[in-house]
């Protein structure tokens, strides 16, 4: 499964593999972002 | 309760004794005490109610419980009735019953709720678990009779959920507008299962929340919002969301009483002294409390020693100010009515566990 992470600075999708340096490809950025699951959150109202 | 007071009517021999006046005692200090709480200076004196049966006996007042004496001195008295609030005044019933019926309105009646929340997709700065807890905070209404409560562990069911989504989202139409900035409560829709079109034949009773305009988040253009509210019946004591009141509270009654001695310079101070402004002077000079209704007994009136001897504060041990404020989805004398059977339903719950352990 391909990991893609979000660009902190341009919001680009980035897909990191192992070993390769944390870097966004557009902007060469350093802060990257996990995106958020496509699955459904169970949360409870409290 | 009713059984209850039967048999202390019949044990009591009081039938003979009270032939004096029912109504208090012949000597008003002791009447007083037995009326009346004093606020003073050191402290509040005769707070407790004296409910012995027999307390007064030898004064020929007859002070055990009896249905009739408490049919004749109970009334309901309404002040003030608006849609979402009620005030009323309860007099002739104690305390405790006051404060039982005060408690189950805040925490034993049903209502629903929305109380699992599943979350599609949520791009707003609003973390999930905040916006869960918002959504289970709108008050939702529905006639919560007509359902049942979820077993822990079981499926959902029409006779016991309510489903709402929640699908909003912002952009800027042709003009640059930004639509869709706030999420209202009014952008929940229900969602019917089974037969629950069924259930609402009426329009008017759908489901739906409480006021449609209860900002839920706000959102900028490109942000959206896609969730799912399932909503479950209980009661206030599980969780405040499902309490059907935002307050309801009771005052008891004071009662201020002002020496003919404070006129001129000092009724002018007792005057300014009161931060509610619950006095006023006579054209003759002489000071009364105009208000009473207002007073917080806050003794400001009393903190000066000069003061304490000509002002009295008291409050009627048996006269409530009752004030209930609907959160919107039950009408408050529906909600008092609701209270009342609640408590005779636990006190039946009593009786009957007593009867059995014979």
């Amino acid at each position: 499964m391909p990991c893609i992470y979000i660009c902190g600075e341009c919001g680009a999708e980035n897909e990191i593999k192992p070993k390769e340096p944390i870097k966004c490809k557009d902007c060469t950025y350093r802060i990257m972002y996990k995106k958020r699951t496509d699955r459904m959150i169970q949360f409870e109202a409290r | 309760m009713a059984k209850k007071s039967k048999e202390n009517g019949s044990s009591s021999a009081s039938n003979n004794n009270n032939k004096q006046d029912q109504d208090g005692l012949p000597d008003a200090l002791l009447e007083n005490q037995r009326t009346r709480v004093r606020v003073g200076n050191a402290g509040n004196e005769n707070t407790r109610g004296i409910y012995y049966s027999g307390a007064y006996t030898s004064l020929g007042y007859d002070n055990s419980f009896s249905l009739d004496k408490f049919k004749k001195n109970f009334k309901i008295n309404v002040l003030s009735d608006k849609p979402d609030h009620l005030v009323f005044e309860m007099i002739g019933v104690d305390a405790p019953i006051a404060n039982a019926l005060r408690r189950i309105l805040i925490s034993e009646i049903p209502t629903m709720a929305i109380e699992r929340v599943f979350m599609i997709n949520n791009t707003s700065i609003l973390q999930d678990e905040v916006l869960a807890h918002r959504l289970g905070l709108i008050p939702i209404k529905v006639d919560p009779k007509i359902f049942n409560y979820k077993e822990p562990g079981k499926e959902y069911t029409a006779e016991d959920t309510l489903i709402f989504t929640l699908k909003v989202r912002c952009y800027k139409d042709a003009n640059g507008e930004t639509i869709n900035g706030t999420v209202l409560s009014k952008h929940l829709t229900w969602v019917p299962t089974d037969d629950q079109n069924e259930m609402f034949p009426n329009e008017a009773d759908h489901p739906r929340p409480a006021y449609d305009d209860i900002p839920i988040v706000k959102l900028r253009p490109g942000q959206a919002l896609e969730v799912q509210c399932y909503c479950e019946k209980n009661i206030g004591r599980e969780h405040i969301k499902w309490s059907p009141v935002g307050t309801a509270f009771y005052k008891i009654l004071p009662e201020i009483s002002v020496s003919d001695k404070v006129t001129g310079e000092k009724a002018k101070k007792l005057k300014q002294s009161c931060p509610m402004n619950v006095y006023d002077i006579e054209d003759s000079g002489k000071a009364f409390a105009a208000r009473p209704m207002d007073c917080t007994m806050c003794r400001e009136c009393i903190r000066d020693p000069e003061m304490e001897p000509f002002v009295k504060l008291e409050r009627v041990r048996d006269h409530f100010i009752f004030s209930i404020e609907s959160v919107g989805t039950i009408a408050p004398k529906t909600l008092f009515q609701d209270a009342i059977k609640i408590l005779i339903d636990k006190c039946s719950t009593v009786e009957n566990s007593l009867n059995t352990q014979i």
